[in-house]
């Protein structure tokens, strides 16, 4: 239980993947001008990622322990067709649900955030549940740190910003200042 | 561009789509294999090298080593550990007598998971030496666990019985105490709990000092690994 | 005229188009192994071999790949390319490989590769396609380099491992540490806002002046 723990608020705070491993940089930096979207697209992630857990383990167990070398590939093609398929079945099964997220699942299913996720859970020879765990915790973290830098956004929306740092170079900065934030979240699990 | 056009015009046929995914697929695969086969055994080497080094630096006066794993309740000296089992080794003199167990450990530190290696005689009870293998901690800080040469020396006569306690650098009193270092205390608590967890883990497992396997290795390998 | 074409298509990558500063592209590996030059140049060495490699077979194969399945068999190419790299890097430098861990495989979700397959080799004959190939990977080392190097100096207050400055040095962690990859390549962007605003400020002098004149 206390692995588990640890491995959530990890992946969700202290090795946030957006703010340490500068995972899934293009919706965060792209997206991420209204808090509406971020909420939906993060939620989504969250969703795709725990599906990419399940293939991830079960490749892992059943696939790869023969074929180690066809790791890569067969992520890349499982992850993409399972995510394509989920897609259908909810088009089909709830149109409310496919509306609210089902635009963002094919480009979330080319994010570096999907791929890093199935290959840290196997870098770090994760089982079952501390692999949903792990992609609970990092989709939520991506979450946060999506709706944080948003937030930010809009309300810098209405301020005067200097032509000069306007648009990416703002961003990365405040990705930057977030990204410090989040160190002080380093320890948390080893102060006792 | 213009070569384009008359491929949108003519929708190729689905029995073709599926035989170009194929072929690709197909040669995909062997070039895989092929750089997977020709790589194998240099990074086999480089492994079993790294590991050997590890141990060795750990355990001092060992030149020789093993796998051990317990097995219903008895430590037996393995070549290839099977899938996710907890393995230690054992490390053995010119004289091929027993010298001590070097113990895979890792648990969380500061920023992300430390795995370490120590080594441990179970006659004493001491750990002898400990090696960092994988760690984020932070540059300057956190990383002086394996750059500190006075924290890492600390190790080479450290008693685990009653475990080991981090103190403050420099009051140091007990066989068990270790200077933890200036300014990275939760790293240095960190290498000590992770120590302790895995002597507590595995102290009943291990068989009564004196009785430990001996050991069990061809020739062959020594040329192998060394090479 | 063949050769000026080819140069320039190369240049475009280096400078004028370039991957990270001008397009904003392939930035997780970017940012993630820019903490020492050295890392840095594996990672663009094994970009430069992906993206080269990748770009050759596509461009050649280009009248083959029916149009519907192109974006599969792109992946494939690219997948394959690499676990090429990844297997060779483990066996050759292992130390490095330890040190750019599962970044190697991310070269994968590099925007960057297959915008260049979709966009460019899948369109023009082979030479063009590498010398774009070899263009923008040289443009992604450039960008690569340049942060790591800032990042080593600044953090670790050495390049390629060798101390530059004297004991009394006091490093900046902080620019070898995440946040450091996230402010460097905010200022270095800056820099190239700064650049552009010059340059529009002088085209637009310039038009004035033309006017006034006539």
């Amino acid at each position: 239980m206390d692995n588990l723990l640890w491995i959530f608020i990890s992946a969700l705070l202290v090795n946030n993947f957006v703010l340490t491993y500068f995972l899934g940089l293009c919706p965060f930096l792209g997206v991420s001008n209204s808090l509406e979207t971020s909420a939906r697209l993060g939620a989504a992630t969250t969703f795709v990622m725990l599906v990419t857990a399940v293939c991830a383990w079960i490749l892992n167990t059943y696939v790869l322990i023969h074929a180690p070398y066809l790791r890569l590939i067969c992520f890349i093609v499982v992850i993409a067709s399972t995510v394509q398929f989920i897609e259908m079945l909810i088009k089909k099964l709830s149109p409310a649900l496919f509306r609210a997220m089902g635009i963002f699942l094919p480009l979330i299913t080319t994010n570096c955030a999907i791929l890093g996720l199935a290959i840290f859970a196997t870098n770090r020879g994760y089982g079952f549940w501390e692999g949903i765990v792990y992609a609970l915790g990092a989709g939520l973290g991506f979450t946060l740190a999506l709706v944080l830098l948003a937030g930010l956004r809009e309300e810098s929306e209405l301020s005067s910003i200097p032509k000069l740092i306007q648009g990416t170079a703002m961003n990365l900065i405040i990705a930057g200042i977030l990204s410090m934030a989040f160190m002080g979240f380093a320890g948390l699990f080893s102060t006792t | 561009m213009t070569d384009d056009a008359p491929k949108v015009a003519a929708s190729p046929s689905s029995m073709r789509l599926v035989l170009t995914l194929a072929i690709a697929g197909l040669i995909s695969g062997i070039a895989i294999i092929g750089i997977y086969e020709s790589t194998l055994p240099t990074i086999t080497a480089n492994k079993a090298r790294e590991l050997r080094e590890a141990v060795f630096k750990v355990l001092p006066g060992v030149s020789q080593m093993q796998a051990l794993v317990n097995r219903d309740g008895e430590l037996v000296a393995t070549e290839k550990p099977a899938r996710d089992e907890p393995v230690i080794y054992g490390g053995y003199d010119e004289q091929r007598n027993f010298v001590g167990y070097a113990m895979p450990a890792a648990g969380p530190g500061f920023q992300d998971t430390i795995a370490l290696l120590y080594g441990y005689r179970p006659g004493e009870k001491i750990v002898v030496g400990m090696e960092v293998l994988e760690s984020r901690e932070t540059p300057g800080l956190g990383d002086k666990i394996y750059k500190d040469a006075v924290f890492v020396g600390g190790f080479s006569a450290l008693s685990v019985e009653p475990e080991i306690v981090a103190v403050k650098k420099g009051t140091k009193s007990q066989p068990n105490e270790i200077d933890a270092i200036t300014g990275a205390t939760i790293s240095s608590k960190a290498v000590v709990r992770i120590i302790n967890e895995t002597h507590t883990q595995w102290s009943g497992q291990l068989p009564p000092p004196g009785s430990e396997p001996s050991l069990v290795r061809m020739e062959s390998q020594d040329a192998e690994v060394g090479q | 005229m063949k050769e000026t074409e080819s140069y320039e298509e190369f240049i475009k990558g280096v400078w004028r188009d370039n991957p990270v500063f001008v397009q904003v592209l392939g930035m997780c590996p970017m940012l993630a192994v820019t903490n020492s030059a050295v890392n840095a140049i594996a990672m663009g060495m094994a970009t430069l071999f992906v993206l080269v490699g990748s770009s050759f077979l596509v461009s050649s194969f280009r009248n083959w790949i029916p149009k519907q399945v192109r974006i599969s068999c792109f992946i494939i190419i690219i997948a394959t390319f690499v676990t090429i790299a990844d297997y060779t890097l483990l066996a050759l430098v292992p130390k490095v490989h330890k040190e750019l861990g599962a970044f190697i495989p991310l070269i994968v979700a590099n925007c960057l590769i297959l915008g260049r397959q979709e966009a460019f080799a899948s369109r023009y004959p082979t030479r063009l396609a590498v010398m774009d190939a070899l263009g923008m990977a040289s443009g992604f080392m450039l960008a690569l380099l340049s942060l790591g190097a800032v990042r080593e100096i600044l953090g670790d207050g050495a390049l390629f491992g060798v101390k530059l400055f004297g004991e009394n040095f006091e490093p900046w962690v902080i620019m070898i540490l995440p946040p450091g990859g996230f402010l460097t390549l905010g200022v270095i962007l800056l820099f190239f806002n700064w650049f552009k605003l010059k340059k529009d400020e002088f085209l637009q002098e310039v038009a004035e002046a033309e006017r006034s004149e006539s």
